[in-house]
């Protein structure tokens, strides 16, 4: 049983006088990689960003430990910063870090050193996306947000990306706070899952014990299942 | 004769130099055009400094500074686009100056008056200028990074507050300086042409902004020194200069 990292106590977020999260508990262990699991419009981003204190809340929020954050957020792509002549570098430069510690995460996420000269709006979706992993990890983070962080790349590549954070939670003993709609990467990759709805179901605990065909159609509102193929 | 020219050339290089150099930013955020309607607000300003006898960038900085408030509340209010509240906003500026700017004298408001530049202006166009020079350079890779993510800028611990602050007032500066420079009418320019160009043939950050500064100060010395050889004004000159480096920018790219 890991130790608990952070604990939220009845959430509540209201956006232009809309709730968008109301009376939400949940706590997260140390070494977790919890996803927020929940259709478009759910309120996941707005959890997340709500944690990461990018939006104002009611309801109390208690790090046990003084969490050093990582975000990788949605939709930063490289055609984000393809307008800027901006190396790889550069990108780097844009936040306090040593150039021998980059060039520790660079190999960790599959890029060579040679790729520091190349623009970086000109990488390719997966390599652009790689990149940010290795400058989220370079300032040695102990829990990471990420927000869809394959939305940009294709199916091979995001579970490139995924398959590359996984092997990174596990040797560096990080928590990860993900969010997602896909329920492949819960099952693949999640050790908890926190699931939200936009008609206010919730559950939480480890996927397959509680994802069940009706929690599932409680959160989608349509007949949802995951089939798993056991032996291919 | 000479002394002036020294003044007008001095003045020129240090508005122009760190207008430049702020333009990188802003048109990483594509907000370099909201100079231009800032420019616009600064005429009723220019206007009353035509009037009664003072610095037009003296005149021109508390319309600026007011414009920027104004255009900020208005945007918290209404949510609308930066862009499109200058737009709405900026035909006012010009129209309020045109109501009491005496029109035989509205040439040194709309083109500048950079070629009979005095020496507190002198002075107040290095200070002002370096100011905004040193303020953008320290500032410089926190607010690029606000320009490519405000929530990962935000993660990272930048105080974008701060950062937009200090952003806003040196478009401010810049503005009320540049409109002696070439007038109320193409402020814009300033910051926008030389940073384009610069993008054009820049390959890193670092490159980028010291291109775009000194293609400012080129433009500024060529300007300056042709308006005085030919007699015609300094400001329109200097903006025609920084087009065609733009323009030979534009052919180096696509050879």
């Amino acid at each position: 049983m890991s130790e608990t990292l952070l604990e939220v106590k009845d959430l509540t977020v209201t956006l232009d006088n809309a709730p968008i999260l109301s009376g939400l508990n949940f706590s997260v262990g140390e070494g977790e990689f919890l996803t927020i699991l929940g259709p478009n419009g759910s309120g996941k981003t707005v959890l997340l960003k709500s944690l990461l204190g990018l939006l104002p809340h009611g309801g109390e929020m208690l790090w046990h430990k003084k969490p050093r954050v990582g975000y990788l957020p949605q939709g930063l792509s490289q055609m984000s910063v393809r307008d800027l002549p901006l190396t790889v570098k550069d990108f780097f430069s844009l936040k306090k870090v040593k150039e021998e510690d980059v060039m520790r995460y660079l190999p960790l996420v599959g890029l060579g050193s040679g790729v520091m000269n190349k623009k970086a709006g000109y990488l390719s979706g997966g390599e652009f996306q790689r990149m940010l992993v290795a400058w989220v990890l370079a300032s040695e983070p102990n829990i990471l947000f990420l927000d869809e962080p394959t939305t940009a790349v294709d199916i091979a590549g995001g579970e490139t990306i995924y398959s590359l954070l996984k092997d990174i939670w596990q040797k560096r003993k990080l928590t990860i706070l993900n969010v997602t709609h896909d329920l492949n990467i819960v099952y693949a990759h999640s050790t908890h899952v926190l699931c939200l709805s936009r008609f206010g179901h919730r559950c939480y605990g480890v996927p397959k014990e509680i994802l069940t065909p009706t929690v599932l159609n409680d959160i989608y509102g349509a007949d949802v299942r995951f089939y798993t193929h056991k032996g291919v | 004769m000479e002394s002036q020219l020294l003044l007008s050339l001095v003045s020129g290089i240090f508005i122009a130099g760190s207008a430049a150099y702020l333009g990188t930013l802003m048109l990483s955020r594509k907000m370099a055009v909201v100079a231009g309607p800032l420019g616009h607000l600064a005429l009723p300003g220019a206007a009353l400094a035509i009037v009664y006898g003072f610095s037009i960038s003296l005149g021109a900085f508390p319309f600026v500074v007011l414009g920027i408030v104004f255009i900020w509340l208005l945007e918290i209010r209404t949510k609308l686009p930066m862009e499109t509240l200058t737009a709405t906003v900026f035909a006012a500026g010009v129209a309020t100056a045109f109501l009491f700017l005496p029109i035989n004298e509205a040439e040194a408001a709309l083109v500048g008056n950079i070629s009979k530049v005095g020496i507190y202006e002198t002075v107040a166009a290095v200070v002002l200028g370096s100011a905004v020079f040193i303020a953008v350079n320290r500032s410089y890779k926190k607010i690029m990074l606000l320009n490519v993510h405000e929530d990962i800028a935000k993660t990272e611990g930048v105080n974008v507050r701060l950062y937009n602050l200090i952003y806003l007032s040196s478009i401010a500066i810049i503005v009320a300086l540049g409109v002696d420079l070439v007038g109320g009418l193409m402020t814009a320019a300033l910051v926008a042409i030389p940073a384009a160009a610069a993008r054009n043939i820049s390959k890193t950050l670092v490159q980028y902004g010291v291109v775009s500064g000194a293609f400012g100060v080129l433009s500024a010395i060529i300007g300056i020194t042709s308006s005085a050889i030919t007699g015609l004004p300094a400001g329109p000159l200097v903006i025609i200069t920084s087009g065609i480096i733009f323009l030979i920018t534009v052919a180096v790219v696509r050879v």
